[in-house]
């Protein structure tokens, strides 16, 4: 494990932390990350994080479930053992499709809808038992908190930090 | 303010001019005289090779089409018996002579229909966004005020047709309002259409009509002076009273909305019936309302004259012809696939006509109505891509005006259909007329309202 210096900048509001990510930003620094007790909107887009590709995911996850139901309706009821149940035409998977439909659509639906939370899970790192990662509990309450790998001039950027409105700013040596 | 421009002014009378000429040609050349339909289908039998399998046909066809119960019955015997072959020969003539000259009646019908479903799906879309108090939208009010000045001449020209089909022409569209239908001694009696007389009577459908589109334009015509009063008030009264009336023409809409359906459309096939009607009408006029404010709101914007509607607003529009692009086939095919699955013979003709004789029309719709809107409106970004929301739009409203075809035509032409020179001029009369009568409401009244309480919600949105 390397060892390495972050400044932990702490705020108390989320306007505020969005003007100092801004200004941080505008200073070229790299923030790591930053913790917040709820969504900041347009958080991401002020820290300049790529958007994310989960629907893409999705949309192809829903194309997979969509082939399963198919190829497996085909096979039981059309290929496999054709019967007649009830008189409905099991001659061709089209001439009998309205009966499918409504499994097509749920599968469609349950495999984009679990495929992409595990993605999602899987993406994020999170699972049971897995430790916390929060460098002050604080920040799932009512203050956020941003992280800044230290280079240079240590004392520039705490000035710089105070100067944008963070109630506390500490220096820790980072283990992860 | 916006002003009407002459070049549009021009276009949509050129339009209105185009299609009033094929509109005339349409009813000139559907009189067809019984020579004349005799010789026809004798050309087309000689194509189809031999006269026993044309009338076969021709017998299932009627059976499946209901337009004409004691007719059926007729057809029936004789299969059995030779000397009725003279009379089956001549009713089936006669047959096909209705069904052409039904054409042109129907395709003014539909055309008149669709472009009254605009206005009216829009009507409500807007008393949806003041009964919900939306901050998106208040600039678009105005344009949705715009569209919905159509509704009133638009639903009395649908009123209109229907009467005069009635009264002038020969119950060219809707078969119950022919008198001889529901008088036992005639030979055209038919007990079921007698069994509905007391909804389905000429006097009471113009009755109901009348109160119809007495209610919704009491409402719009409130609306929308509220709505040009509270740019001048200086207090919210006039916003209020707004949203009160909403909510009401919400409740007195979903009810006639539904009557209306049945009325209008359900009643061409007046042996079938199915209690999903209205809602499917209902989710088609919503689409189509929303894509023409989405149309009309981009050209408004793409001239200046709507500067603070802004991409957000487009995608919001776009997200509802996608969403509801997908309620209408979830409605259209829980409507379907209850009458196929269950199959029962009285229900299940109202299918039968329409896969066998409009395949293409009836299967090629839910492809323009679901699959292209589905596919190309899925990606956010593209739904904020006026140019793309344009195209998909196009193909929504071609989609819809097939969707309406598909309700009517099977009803009254039966496998005599085509999208000719009737249809389609039809189609532009009422494009013109709809054109001209919306940019005329538009140049009415500044674009933008002034003191809606959202109106700086709206300017700021962002999505």
């Amino acid at each position: 494990m390397e060892t390495s210096r972050v400044i932990h900048a702490i705020y108390t509001d989320d306007d505020v932390l969005m003007a100092a990510v801004k200004k941080v930003k505008a200073e070229r620094y790299h923030i790591e990350e930053i913790y917040t007790p709820f969504p900041v909107h347009g958080l991401d887009k002020a820290m300049g994080l790529a958007p994310t590709r989960l629907a893409i995911t999705a949309f192809i996850y829903g194309c997979i479930g969509l082939i399963v139901a198919t190829l497996m309706m085909n096979f039981i009821m059309i290929e496999d053992w054709p019967q007649d149940i009830g008189g409905k035409p099991s001659f061709s998977y089209l001439e009998n499709m309205p009966a499918f439909v409504p499994i097509m659509f749920e599968l469609t639906v349950f495999f984009a809808a679990h495929l992409m939370v595990i993605t999602f899970y899987l993406r994020s790192k999170i699972w049971p038992f897995k430790k916390a990662e929060n460098p002050d509990p604080r920040t799932t309450d009512d203050h956020f908190l941003m992280e800044i790998p230290v280079t240079g001039d240590e004392k520039k950027l705490q000035d710089l930090l105070f100067e944008t409105g963070a109630v506390e700013v500490n220096l820790v040596n980072n283990t992860h | 303010m916006y002003t009407f421009s002459s070049r549009l002014k021009i276009a949509s009378i050129a339009l209105m001019v185009i299609g009033a000429l094929g509109i005339g040609f349409g009813f000139m050349s559907s009189h067809k005289s019984f020579q004349d339909v005799e010789t026809m289908l004798s050309n087309e039998t000689a194509h189809g090779g031999g006269h026993a399998l044309e009338t076969n046909a021709h017998v299932v066809a009627g059976d499946t089409n209901h337009t004409d119960n004691a007719h059926d019955a007729n057809a029936h015997e004789a299969l059995s018996s030779v000397e009725h072959k003279v009379d089956e020969h001549k009713e089936h003539v006669e047959h096909v002579q209705h069904q052409i000259a039904n054409r042109p009646w129907s395709a003014i019908y539909v055309a008149a229909f669709f472009f009254m479903m605009i206005a009216l799906g829009v009507l409500a879309f807007y008393a949806l966004q003041y009964a919900s108090q939306a901050g998106w939208s208040p600039l678009l009010l105005r344009v949705m005020e715009g569209i919905t000045a159509y509704l009133l001449p638009g639903a009395l020209i649908v009123l209109l047709i229907a009467a005069l089909s009635h009264y002038i022409g020969h119950n060219n569209i809707f078969i119950w309002m022919d008198p001889e239908m529901v008088n036992p001694e005639s030979d055209k009696f038919d007990k079921l259409i007698a069994g509905k007389q007391g909804w389905l009577n000429v006097p009471m459908f113009l009755l109901r009509g009348l109160i119809f589109i007495g209610g919704w334009s009491l409402y719009r015509y409130f609306s929308r002076k509220f709505s040009i009063a509270q740019d001048q008030a200086d207090d919210n009264k006039n916003f209020k009273k707004n949203f009160r009336i909403s909510a009401a023409f919400l409740v007195f809409f979903i009810y006639t909305e539904s009557i209306m359906s049945w009325d209008w459309i359900m009643s061409v096939d007046p042996h079938w019936f199915s209690t999903l009607f209205g809602w499917y009408v209902l989710s088609g006029m919503l689409v189509c309302g929303i894509t023409v404010i989405a149309l009309i709101t981009i050209y408004l914007k793409s001239k200046g004259l709507l500067p603070h509607v802004n991409d957000s607003h487009i995608h919001d529009l776009a997200k509802y012809m996608f969403g509801f692009s997908i309620f209408w086939a979830y409605l259209w095919f829980s409507q379907f696939m209850l009458i196929w699955y269950s199959n029962i013979p009285e229900e299940v003709t109202y299918f039968v006509t329409r896969i066998e004789d409009y395949n293409l029309p009836f299967f090629g719709m839910l492809i323009l109505n679901f699959i292209f809107p589905i596919l190309l409106l899925m990606n956010s970004e593209y739904k904020r891509i006026p140019w793309f929301v344009v195209m998909t739009g196009l193909v929504i409203l071609g989609g819809h005006y097939i969707d309406v075809f598909n309700m009517i035509m099977p009803a009254t032409v039966g496998d005599r259909w085509f999208i000719g020179i009737p249809e389609i001029c039809s189609m532009l009369f009422f494009t013109g007329l709809f054109l001209f009568i919306v940019f005329t409401a538009l140049s009415k009244a500044p674009l933008t309202q002034k003191r809606n309480p959202y109106i700086k919600e709206s300017e700021n949105f962002h999505y």
